[in-house]
Parts: C-alpha cells; sequence; structure tokens
C-alpha cells in the first residue's frame, strides 16, 4: 500500500461526475454537481466521489491529509474552480497540544474526531481532494475494531474546541451510506433554507429591499418546501426518527451549553444542521426550528434582533409566508420539531410561552426569505434584557456585503465563497457583529473578518509536516535531505518501540512506578508505506514529567504579614500591571491589528531587566486571548521561546516547531519544516503569535536564526506576529547585520526603569488593601530601588525581607505590626551593603596583617601590584613591628590564598608560587578604613 | 550487677586510650555536625525561617550563604536541614537537589544530576538524556508542570556556587532562578560560596532574577571563645564508659588550656586563621601523640604539633638537596642579591660557581659542566628555580632565563640546619658578594 499522492507528486485529474450540473443557482451563479471523478495520471480506475463521500483533502502534511465528509459540490461563479462544501474531521495530531490532555485516554491511530469548531472554512477547493476514504462511526463505549485497516477512519467524539462531547450518532448514522443526493429541479438547490447566504446574496444584489424580489424569493420557498415534504412522505418515518433524535440531542447539548451561553454553539448547530439536512431531507422548518432552539437561548443572536426597527410591511410579507410554508409540513413533524423547541424555550429564555409561539412563527417564516441583514434582525424573536452593544452590529453586517460586492482583489474567490457559503455567511456575519470596533472603522475589518474566520482553522489542520509516507514516489519537492531524514527516523522508531517494551518489563520487574503515559509527546509518525499492516497504537514514548506532587498540603498564609509577603512575591501574577497602560494599548493594538488583519509583524521590545517586558505581553496576550474566546477576534495561536532557556540558538526551531505542531526534530529539519509552513498557503490557518525573549542570545555569527525570526512575517501567508524582548535598546544596531535588522523593522518600544512612584503604585496594587506597610517604609523602597536600578523584582524582593525582619521582631514591645522604617533600612542595608569592609573586619590577624603589607608594598612600589615575595618581606617586618611571631613562607601563603578565595585580593593563578602577582579587589581607602577601625 | 557496673568503669587505660581516639578521631576528620552552630544563631534562624516557608508554604526563595573557607557554611546549611526534616510535615513533602561546582562543571552534567536526584528519569527513559536541549526542555516542563500549593518543593543546593556562574550563558542558574519567581513548582536555590564578590559574575538578567538574600557567615571569634572552643573540641562526652578517665582528661585538658606555651601556640593558630579546619588539623596531630605510655595530652605534644603544622615546605625540601645542588641555589641566592632579583641562566650560575670553586672552596669536588646541567634540572624538576618564559623550545638549555623561588631567609635557614654542611660553603653563603 503506497501512500496518498498530493498532487505535487502525481498529476491527478478532476472531472464533474455527470458534465450537466444538478441544479443551477441563479443568485449565486453557482452549478451544483452530483459527483466528481478523479482520475490520476498514469493510473487506471477513477475514483468517484459523491457528497456524503469522506475524502482525505490535502493539507500540509502529506502524511496526515485533513479528513472531511463532502456535502456538496459546485463551481464558483467564474465556473472556473471545482469547489466542494464539506464537514471536517480533525484528527488528534491535529487538535491544539494543551487540548489534548482533555480526551483523558490515548487515542486510536485512526481515530478522527467530528468538527464542531467554527474557524474553518468550510468550503474548499475540490482539487485538493485526494482520495476517498471510509469512516466509521464507533458507539463511544465501544472499542476500537481489532484490526483496523489503513483507508478506515473511526470517529467516536466530536470536538468543538473547547471539549470533546459524545458524537450524536444521527449526525453519521445516515450520512454512512453515501445516498446520491436529491436531484433537485428547482432552481434553488439547497435543502436547507440557507438564510444567511440568501441574505447575503440579496444584500448585494439589492442594498435595498425590493419588493420584486422579495416576493419571489417568498414564493420559491414555499414551492421547495413542497417539494422536500412531497419527498418527506416516502421517508418519513425514517427521518422523523431521526429528526427527532437529533432534536432530542440538540436538546440536551442546549442544556449543558445554556448556563454558558455563549454564541459558538449557536453557530455549530446552525452549521450542523445545514450540513446534515441534504441527506437528510430535513425540510426548511425542521432546521429553523433546531436554529430557534439554539438562538433563542443564546443571548447574542437574540440581542441582534432586538433593536433594529423592522419595516411593518417586510415582517408582514414574512409572517404570510410563515403560514403558507407551516401549512405544508407533516403535522407530525411540526410536533416533533416543535416540542423541544417549545421545552428549551421554558427553560432558557425568560420570556412568556405565547410570545415564544409567535416569535417562532415569526422566525419561520421570516429566515427563509431574509434579503437583508436588518431584515433579520428585524424578523428575530425580540426578548428584552440581552443587549449587548446592538447598535454596532445592527450596522456591521450591512458593510460587509457592501465591500463583498466591490472585491475585486485576489482574495475575491475566497471573499465571494464566503459570502455563497449558507453556514458561514451567519458565522461570518455574528463575528463581524461581534466585534468591538466601530462602525465606521469596519469598512475593511468586517470582509476581512469573514475571510479570516474561514480560514481561521487552519491550524488544526497545520501539523505534522514532516515525513511524507511515500518513499517509492519520493521527488524532494520540499525537503532535499527529508528521504534519509524518515528514513532514519522509521527505524529508529522501530527501534524505540523494541526498546520500549523491553524498557517497561524492566522496570515492571524492579518494581518501579511507572507514570502513566498521558499524551504522545511525540506524535505517532508511523510511516504505513513499508509496513503491510500498521503498527499496533504505541504506547506513548515520554509521558510528561513532573515534580512529584505534596503529600501534605501547603500552608496557606495565616497572618497579615504572611499575607503580605505571598502577595509580594514576584510569582503572583496580578490582576492588572500598573504603571505599564501605556505600553500595554501599545503591543496589544499591534498584536491585535496584526491578527485580525491576517498579517504578520515584528516588533521589537527592551528595557532593563525587571522592568514588566515578559509580563506586559503575557498580559497582552491573555486579554487577546478571552477576546477570542467571546469571538471578537479570530482564534490565534501563542507560542513562547526564550533564548535563555535553550542550550543552542538553533534549539529555537526546535522549540517552535513543537510548540506549533507537537513534533520533534532536528534543527535543520525543524528550520526546514518552519520555512515550508511558513511560505505555504495552506488553506486553514490562523495567526500565529510568537514571543521571542531574550533575543540577544540567538546571536549567531551568521544570525541566520534572527533572520529567518523576522523573515517569516514577511511572508505572504505567514500570518506570523513575531515579538522580541532583549535588555538593550539599540540591540538592532550593535549585533544585528543589515538585512536582519532591516528586516526586524522600527517597531520599537523601550520600557523605562520604573520610577519611584511606579514602584509605589505597584506595591500598593499588590498588597492591595492589605495593611502591613508604613506609607513612609513604601516611599523609602521605591525610591531607593528607583535611584539604584528600578527594577521591580528587587523592590519586590527588599519589601518582603523587610516584612521577614518586621514579624521576627514583632516580639519586641515598640513593634506596631507594621513594617516601618527601620524594617526597611535593614532590609536595603542587607541587600545593598558591601561585605568586603564586614570581611576584612572579620578576618585574622595575620590576614589583616597581610593585607597592611601589601598597602605598604603598594606605596612603595607606588604601583598597584606586585608579588608575593615583595609583599611577604613587608609581612614579616610588619610582624616583627607587631610583636608576633613571624610566619612562614608556606602559611603566608596559605594567609594570601584565603584572602584570595574570598574575592579581597586578585591573585594570579598558585602555580606561580612566591612569584604570584597580588592585586587588591578593593579600594586601599576601605581597607584602611576597615583596619582602623579595627585598631580603635 | 554492681559486680558489672564496676567492672564497666575500670577499663584498661589503653582500652580508655583508644576510645578516646576513637572518639576524637570522628569529631575531627569526619566533621560531625555539632548540637547547634557556634556563633551563627542569626543566621541560622534566617534560613530555617527561609526554608521552613518553602517547603510549608511553596514559597519559592533564593539565598546565598557566603563566608571564607572554614567559616562552616556547609555545616550550617546540614544543621538547618537536620531540624527542619525533624519536622515530620517537611520531611514527607521535601525533595533535595545536591549539586557541587566542582563536580557539575557544566550545565549538561548538571542537568543529569538533577534529573537522576529527583528520580525523573524513571519517567523518559534512557533515551532523552542523548540530548543537551531536549534534557533542559524536559526538566523546564517538569518543573513548570508543578504550582505552589500541589508540587512537592524541591531545594537545590549548589556548593561552590561562584563555579556555576562561568557555566556558558549561566543557562542553569537562569532557569533556576526564574523558576523560583514564577508561579512554578515551589524551589529554593540555596548557593554557597566563599567569593564576596559572586553577585557580580551573574548576568544582568539572572541577576534581576535572584532575590539578593545574602547569609554572610564572617565570624567575629574572639580568642577567649576560640580556647572555649578548643577545650570542648578536646573534651570527652558525658556518656564517656569510664567516667573517672574520662573526668581525668577534662581536667588535663583544662589544665593544658591554661599553659602559658599551650595559650601561645593557640593563639598563633588564631591570629593565622579563625575557621576550625586547621585548628582540628593542629588538634589531631596532637591527638596522635597520645598512647599508654603518654595517657595525656602535653603541652610539648601541642608545641612538636603546632611546629610540623607550621613548617615551610620549601625549606624541607632543601635539606634533601646534595651539596652541589645546595652550591647552586646559594649562587643563584647571589645572582639574585647581584641583580636585584633578575632572572638568570644556567651559564651565570655555572659561572657564579666556577668563581667559589677557584677562589674559596676546598671541599668541594670540580665537578664536570653535565654533572652540574643535570643538578640544575634536578632543581628545576622540584621547581626550586622556576623557568620564565612559557616555550623553552627554541632556547638552548644553558641560556633559558631562570627565577629562584627560595626567599632569602629560607636558604639562610635552610643552611643553618643542614646536617654536616661544609664551613666553606656557610661562609660563601654568609658572605655579602660571591
Amino acid at each position: 500500500m503506497v501512500g496518498y499522492f498530493t498532487r505535487l507528486r502525481v498529476r491527478r485529474v478532476y472531472r464533474w461526475g455527470r458534465r450537466q450540473p444538478t441544479s443551477f443557482h441563479r443568485k449565486l451563479n453557482t452549478f451544483y454537481f452530483d459527483s466528481l471523478t478523479i482520475s490520476v495520471d498514469g493510473q487506471p480506475g477513477i475514483t468517484t466521489v459523491n457528497p456524503g463521500d469522506y475524502v482525505l483533502i490535502e493539507g500540509d502534511d502529506d502524511d496526515y491529509p485533513f479528513v472531511a465528509k463532502i456535502l456538496e459540490f459546485f463551481n464558483d461563479e467564474t465556473h472556473n474552480q471545482k469547489m466542494a462544501q464539506v464537514q471536517w474531521f480533525i484528527r488528534w495530531c491535529e487538535l491544539p497540544h494543551k487540548n489534548k490532555k482533555l480526551l483523558g485516554r490515548s487515542p486510536h491511530p485512526h481515530e478522527v474526531f467530528y468538527y464542531l469548531g467554527h474557524s474553518c472554512d468550510n468550503e474548499i477547493n475540490a482539487e485538493s481532494i485526494l482520495s476517498t476514504v471510509q469512516v466509521q462511526h464507533i458507539p463511544a463505549s465501544a472499542p476500537f475494531p481489532e484490526s483496523p485497516t489503513r483507508d478506515t477512519l473511526y470517529v467516536k467524539l466530536s470536538w468543538d474546541t473547547k471539549t470533546f462531547k459524545e458524537l450524536d450518532p444521527a449526525l453519521m448514522q445516515d450520512t454512512l451510506v453515501p445516498a446520491s443526493p436529491p436531484p433537485r429541479p428547482k432552481p434553488f438547490p439547497h435543502c436547507s433554507p440557507p438564510t444567511a447566504s440568501l441574505l447575503s446574496r440579496a444584500g448585494r444584489s439589492l442594498p435595498t429591499p425590493d419588493p420584486m424580489v422579495m416576493r419571489r424569493a417568498g414564493s420559491a420557498v414555499p414551492a421547495r418546501v413542497t417539494m422536500s415534504a412531497g419527498k418527506m412522505g416516502t421517508n418519513e418515518a425514517e427521518s422523523v426518527h431521526s429528526a427527532a433524535k437529533l432534536s432530542a440531542s440538540k436538546t440536551l447539548s442546549a442544556k449543558r451549553r445554556g448556563r454558558t451561553a455563549v454564541t459558538p454553539g449557536v453557530r455549530k448547530k446552525l452549521q450542523l444542521s445545514l450540513s446534515a439536512s441534504p441527506e437528510k431531507g430535513m425540510t426548511g422548518e425542521e432546521v429553523l426550528c433546531e436554529l430557534l432552539d439554539e438562538e433563542v437561548e443564546s443571548e447574542k443572536v437574540l440581542a441582534i434582533k432586538l433593536n433594529s426597527s423592522p419595516p411593518r410591511s417586510l415582517q408582514h410579507g414574512y409572517s404570510l409566508c410563515n403560514m403558507s410554508s407551516g401549512r405544508k409540513p407533516p403535522s407530525l413533524l411540526g410536533q416533533v420539531s416543535l416540542t423541544p423547541y417549545s421545552i428549551n424555550l421554558d427553560r432558557l429564555s425568560p420570556s412568556a410561552l405565547g410570545e415564544q409561539d409567535s416569535s417562532r412563527d415569526m422566525m419561520l417564516g421570516v429566515a427563509p426569505l431574509l434579503l437583508e441583514d436588518e431584515v433579520f434582525e428585524a424578523a428575530l424573536p425580540t426578548d428584552t434584557g440581552f443587549a449587548n452593544t446592538p447598535k454596532k452590529r445592527q450596522a456591521t453586517p450591512r458593510r460587509k456585503y457592501f465591500t463583498g460586492q466591490k472585491a475585486t482583489t485576489p482574495s475575491r474567490r475566497k471573499d465571494s465563497s464566503v459570502m455563497r457559503e449558507p453556514a458561514l455567511g451567519v458565522l461570518a456575519e455574528e463575528d463581524a457583529e461581534n466585534s468591538p470596533m466601530q462602525p465606521v472603522a469596519m469598512t475593511p475589518r468586517s470582509k476581512r473578518k469573514s475571510a479570516q474566520l474561514v480560514a481561521s482553522r487552519i491550524r488544526k489542520q497545520l501539523d505534522l509536516l514532516d515525513s511524507t509516507q511515500d518513499l517509492s514516489d519520493e521527488d524532494d519537492c520540499y525537503v532535499p535531505s527529508k528521504k534519509q531524514l524518515q528514513s532514519s527516523s522509521e527505524e529508529e522508531m522501530e527501534e524505540e518501540e523494541a526498546a520500549e517494551c523491553e524498557e517497561t518489563r524492566v522496570r515492571k520487574t524492579r518494581g518501579r512506578i511507572i507514570k502513566a503515559p498521558a499524551t504522545p509527546a511525540r506524535t505517532p509518525r508511523k510511516t504505513p508505506s513499508k509496513k503491510a499492516t500498521p503498527s499496533t497504537p504505541r504506547t506513548p514514548r515520554d509521558a510528561i514529567p513532573s515534580i512529584p506532587s505534596r503529600t501534605l498540603p501547603a500552608r496557606q498564609p495565616g497572618n497579615i504579614l504572611e499575607e503580605a509577603r505571598a502577595r509580594l512575591h514576584v510569582s503572583s501574577v496580578p490582576e492588572s500591571l500598573p504603571c505599564r497602560e501605556q505600553e500595554f494599548q501599545d503591543i496589544y493594538n499591534f498584536v491585535e491589528s496584526k491578527v485580525m488583519d491576517g498579517t504578520g509583524g515584528c516588533m521589537y521590545i527592551s528595557g532593563v531587566p525587571g522592568t514588566g517586558k515578559t509580563a506586559t505581553v503575557h498580559e497582552v496576550i491573555r486579554c487577546l486571548q478571552h477576546a477570542s474566546d467571546i469571538d471578537e477576534i479570530p482564534t490565534f495561536r501563542f507560542i513562547e521561546i526564550n533564548g535563555m532557556k535553550m542550550t543552542d540558538p538553533h534549539q529555537a526551531y526546535v522549540q517552535i516547531l513543537q510548540k506549533l505542531t507537537d513534533q520533534k526534530a532536528t534543527a535543520d529539519h525543524a528550520a526546514a519544516l518552519l520555512e515550508k509552513r511558513f511560505s505555504n498557503s495552506a488553506p486553514r490557518k490562523e495567526t500565529t503569535v510568537l514571543l521571542v525573549d531574550e533575543l540577544d542570545l540567538l546571536w549567531t555569527r551568521k544570525q541566520n536564526v534572527m533572520y529567518n525570526l523576522f523573515d517569516w512575517p514577511t511572508r505572504r501567508h505567514a500570518r506570523l506576529v513575531v515579538l522580541t524582548i532583549a535588555n538593550t535598546m539599540d540591540l538592532p544596531e550593535r549585533i544585528m547585520i543589515n538585512r536582519v535588522a532591516s528586516r526586524l523593522g522600527l517597531t520599537r518600544m523601550s520600557f523605562q526603569p520604573y520610577s519611584f512612584k511606579q514602584l509605589q503604585q505597584i506595591i500598593t496594587s499588590r498588597l492591595n488593601k492589605v495593611k502591613a506597610f508604613e506609607e513612609d517604609a513604601l516611599q523609602l523602597v521605591s525610591r531607593k530601588v528607583a535611584a539604584l536600578s528600578g527594577d521591580a523584582r528587587r523592590c519586590l524582593d527588599i519589601c518582603r525581607r523587610a516584612t521577614e525582619i518586621c514579624e521576627h521582631s514583632a516580639s519586641l514591645p515598640s513593634s506596631t505590626g507594621l513594617v516601618g522604617m527601620s524594617h526597611v533600612m535593614e532590609a536595603l542595608d542587607e541587600m545593598f551593603s558591601s561585605s568586603y569592609i564586614t570581611a576584612i573586619r572579620c578576618a585574622s590577624v595575620q590576614e589583616q596583617l597581610f593585607l597592611r603589607a601589601i598597602l605598604a608594598e603598594f606605596r612603595r612600589l607606588g604601583l598597584e601590584e606586585a608579588t608575593f615575595q615583595q609583599v611577604f618581606v613587608q609581612h614579616q617586618a610588619l610582624c616583627r613591628v607587631e610583636g608576633l611571631q613571624p610566619i612562614s613562607t608556606s602559611e603566608g601563603l596559605a594567609v594570601c590564598q584565603r584572602l584570595g578565595a574570598c574575592r579581597l585580593l586578585l591573585l594570579e593563578s598558585s602555580r606561580l608560587d612566591v612569584l604570584q602577582r597580588v592585586r587588591l579587589n578593593v579600594s586601599q581607602d576601605d581597607v584602611l578604613y576597615a583596619l582602623k577601625v579595627d585598631r580603635d | 550487677m554492681s559486680k558489672r557496673k564496676a567492672k564497666k568503669t575500670h577499663m584498661t587505660v589503653g582500652a580508655c586510650i583508644s576510645q578516646v581516639q576513637t572518639i576524637l578521631r570522628e569529631r575531627f576528620c569526619h566533621q560531625m555536625l555539632p548540637e547547634k552552630p557556634v556563633g551563627m544563631e542569626s543566621q541560622y534562624k534566617h534560613l530555617l525561617e527561609l526554608l521552613k516557608r518553602t517547603a510549608v508554604h511553596g514559597e519559592s526563595n533564593s539565598v546565598l550563604i557566603v563566608g571564607p573557607r572554614g567559616s562552616g557554611k556547609t555545616m550550617l546549611l546540614k544543621c538547618v536541614l537536620r531540624e527542619l526534616l525533624e519536622v515530620t510535615e517537611v520531611k514527607k513533602n521535601v525533595l533535595q537537589v545536591h549539586l557541587h561546582g566542582l563536580l557539575q562543571t557544566d550545565d549538561r552534567i548538571a542537568l543529569k544530576e538533577i534529573t537522576r536526584q529527583l528520580n525523573l528519569e524513571n519517567v523518559v527513559g534512557d533515551k532523552v538524556f542523548g540530548s543537551f536541549a531536549e534534557n533542559l526542555a524536559f526538566l523546564l516542563e517538569a518543573l513548570k508542570k508543578g504550582d505552589r500549593s500541589n508540587s512537592r518543593p524541591v531545594f537545590f543546593i549548589l556548593d561552590e556556587f561562584d563555579l556555576f556562574a562561568h557555566h556558558k550563558n549561566q543557562t542553569l542558574l537562569y532557569n533556576l532562578l526564574d523558576v523560583s519567581q514564577s508561579a512554578q513548582a515551589p524551589i529554593a536555590v540555596i548557593g554557597l560560596t566563599c567569593r564576596l564578590d559572586v553577585l557580580e559574575l551573574l548576568e544582568k538578567r539572572v541577576k534581576s532574577r535572584f532575590s539578593h538574600r545574602q547569609i554572610q557567615l564572617l565570624s567575629s571569634l574572639s580568642f577567649g571563645k576560640y580556647l572555649d572552643n578548643v577545650i570542648s573540641q578536646l573534651g570527652l562526652p558525658q556518656d564517656f564508659p569510664d567516667t573517672k578517665f574520662s573526668e581525668e582528661w577534662n581536667d588535663s585538658i583544662k589544665r593544658l588550656c591554661e599553659d602559658k606555651a599551650v595559650m601561645a601556640v593557640l593563639q598563633k593558630q588564631y591570629n593565622s586563621s579563625k575557621d576550625f579546619r586547621s585548628l582540628h588539623m593542629l588538634l589531631i596531630l596532637t591527638l596522635s601523640q597520645v598512647s599508654v605510655s603518654n595517657p595525656s595530652i602535653k603541652p610539648a605534644d601541642l608545641l612538636e604539633a603546632s611546629r610540623v603544622c607550621g613548617a615551610d615546605s620549601k625549606a624541607n625540601m632543601l635539606h634533601g638537596l646534595s651539596i652541589l645542588e645546595l652550591c647552586l641555589i646559594i649562587a643563584m641566592k647571589h645572582l639574585n642579591d647581584i641583580y636585584d632579583g633578575e632572572p638568570f641562566n644556567f651559564q651565570m650560575v655555572y659561572n657564579e660557581f666556577k668563581k667559589f670553586l677557584q677562589r674559596k672552596s676546598h671541599s668541594i669536588y670540580n665537578f664536570d659542566k653535565p654533572v652540574i646541567m643535570k643538578a640544575f634540572e634536578h632543581l628545576q624538576q622540584l621547581e626550586l628555580i622556576r623557568s620564565m618564559e612559557g616555550s623553552t623550545a627554541n632556547i638552548q638549555k644553558d641560556y633559558q632565563l631562570m627565577k629562584l623561588m627560595l626567599d632569602h631567609n629560607q636558604v639562610m635557614e635552610c643552611l643553618q640546619k643542614y646536617p654536616q654542611c661544609p664551613t666553606d660553603v656557610k661562609q660563601w653563603a654568609m658572605s655579602a658578594f660571591g
């Protein structure tokens, strides 16, 4: 069995199965087809792909192409591109690393997850389809089949970018039989009424509601419904069954989600129901009911509907058509879909039941023929109390359509596909609505948004770049050394496997505790080409290491001083970073704009240690991640590397690759893979934000690490934002060669050392009303630190030490329990005072004498340096003066070495014996001062 | 019963002596921890509190213990750990990692050692240890996984801390101190060093992450205390089997320390160094002279020990030289006097020696030049003379510049003690100019 041939390897020819399109969407100007045939050059046999089939889609990783189910085929408006709408499945290796543990078990190598996320473009170029594949649904409790064949993948769970859920079998069940789609003779080909897409099309062609078009749309939908309803008659039982199941499960999940009440849920369902409908022959009503189910519970969508002022006449028209459509479907169906709906409402929305009914009616009628977003909003059920920023929302989607209309740039194809796509239309719209920006600024944004959102799913698919599985056909198109690398890695893997078994056995016999391997840190890179049968699921190699957990719990702070100390510890993360608002805003704006635009860029941040550079960036990322969680901005991925935390600059590649795709590689290989990744225009991608801390340590002679880091963001498809941090302001000028510095650009920011007021504010905000310090004491600390370095860490450490000193002296009667000036003074003394003078005072008599001899010898020579021999002569003389017994040369040397060891003296290598030269490491005045006090 | 007791209390002198030797040797050589560290109570308390907070509250800390050699840094730390581990709450929780700057000479070795001591290698198998980079990433990952309240606190004890500062980029220190300043597994980094300027060795980023806590161990021990310490060090414990003997012994020690000569010896020792290690050296030499025939320490024993301790190693070496070699040394000394310490070569020494032979010598045999050369080389091997240039390859042996590593006094002293030194050689040495 050879691997999947990518397009680069083998030429594939794609044709529509039947030349004649099955249907034509007049508004969208697209033709729909019922099958696609793929013939491979030089190989007999033609693969036919029908909607409902599962296919492999070319991605970044040739070993693990993306998996998806075809929903329908069409061509784009230019009739040149073959497009397909798909439902994605996500592989284990495509999951973000941090989420992998959510699964709670090790995955089957052939396991995929039903993707319920919304950050991926559901529309793909049909020519990226590689081949068909079998996807089999297995109940969550059932085991995986014993002998998996390579071409079958298994799905148990669904993944909605946050959690794994048991997959509703209804979603898979009926799609398992790849039934050819029902003939669609009507000009409206979509089984499910694609509200948003219709809307968007209409919006584009008719910016103002045109009664003619409205009427036509109104009449068209009932006709279609009739058709599908008629079809329902034949397989009514089945579809009703499935619909019931579906809506029941929906209700369940809706309940679950009701608590969090976020829009993604709605979107997912929308998408789901839409995608599921063609096969099921569900009526528009059903779909809408479900939509409504979701929408009612979701405050956001409700909020949209609130404050649009609906034109009366339009609404009327909708209710008319509602009636007509409401009459047509079989009553049974109506009931089935209605019941869960009302239950739902009952539980989740505070509005009265009657209201719900009417609103549902309205919704049912309106949705199919929404012509414009305003209308859409107007017609949706109203429920006050959930209004969030509705004004903006109202305005934004409109703009989008305008821009969509105008779009003539190369991105047009993508853009327009978004418009056409029913589910995505809604997505894009909602997203645009959610964005917090001002409506005026939205014109380019909203367009970008939709495009971005569509593409932001890319990351999920981007994992595992390496190892082509196909050795025989290798043509070294990407990495010259790939073949070699890969084959060696393969051998290595086999060895490792063997070694692992061995190891496990050995360990077991030793009776040690083996940590249950939680996740495979190394992604299973099995290459199916050589082995006829796929390898058994390997035991993951290295578990995530951890410090054992403590047997007894940590004690909580007991009194105010302990509490203060805990808060003052540098590690305790404050809620917000005071005194860095401006810097925070600048970085935030920079990153946000790049993430929004889907472009890349570099930023250089400098500042002395302890001025909050890294903390501010982390804060920014936290905020942005929060924003992306509530869908204000597209999701992005944050990666952090630190020059100090790697052993060699080239390890940067390895670490980036590992954090990005969770895969291990050598530095060279990783560099090649990253290069490929950032220069490819992969179909699914989201912005990566890379933080490079301690940049100066990535310096190499040729500076290629830095060069690459700054060059990638400039690539067109990279979508990489690089934030770099170092200490010196002029680092680019000092150590970078021109081409590197030029790529870094001029977006720079420097963090000034904190002033004493800022330091004071930092401490105060950290203490957060815990009264442990006297005001004066705080001021003293902050002034002292500001004068010396402006290092916030130092400031906090001193405060912490002061609390300790205070605690120790708490038994004294004079203490007030607060940290006062005296305590702070003591702490400052401890930390800042030089210990040389104390050390001299505490030295033994001979050592002091030796220092004096040095001073005398220096004075005699007029130099700051003398050999031991010379000094020792003076020393002997001094001994006699002081009335001490002279010491031998050996003892003298020992004295000298002792002083040298604590660096009061600087000595040459002791091999030179009496000839070694001696210098003082303290000023002569200090020595004199220390010795004089001693004699008093 | 009483009989047995009587038997027990009356051990033979030999048995008692051997018992004394065992107890005291253990004390001096094995560096037994004292009951309580002397003269560093505040430091003891500070360190104990600090480590307790890490162990109990999970608060990360970093501290340096600074003091000259022999000032009791390790002893202090060990005493603190001993007391800390008596608390069961601590004992069950704390992990310790001991590193030594002289053993872990680079970060790669140090990382392996840390992983080994934390018993993390059974998680990974032995393959990971192939790569330094992976190892670092692995350890950081492990530490990052932890958090303040759930992970066991780890004490990282870095002996000879200053040597770690010489590692490339100070990667290990940066990472350890960074962990101690961030919300990861609670760790305490304890550095022991004798360098007072250790903070200047740290790179600015590493320095910023260090908490700047230093515990200074600078003993300001007075001579009285020093003397008390000597008595307690030599004294026998209460539970010594033969009470009568131990009382006698302790009395004799007290009397010994009141002796004038002994006081002078101890004063000299105290003047030269206050640390207890050199004192132990002196006492062990004294102790070794105690025998059945000499059942208590006499002042003479201590004087002898002091003489041995304070002996000049070079002077001792001079006693073993042949007459010819000694003559060469004297010739070199004269050259040093004439040219004021400028380096000389073999030819100059040879000429000087020849002059002496021709003019003054009666007893010294007229050696051939190769023999003299051989003697000269022997001196060089003993490092009594030292070649000035680093590379000696180019220059002919006779003309290599050399320097005498001896003092004028050392030579003269040696001549006094040299057995059967010919008088003409002595006179030659004493005469001002050759």
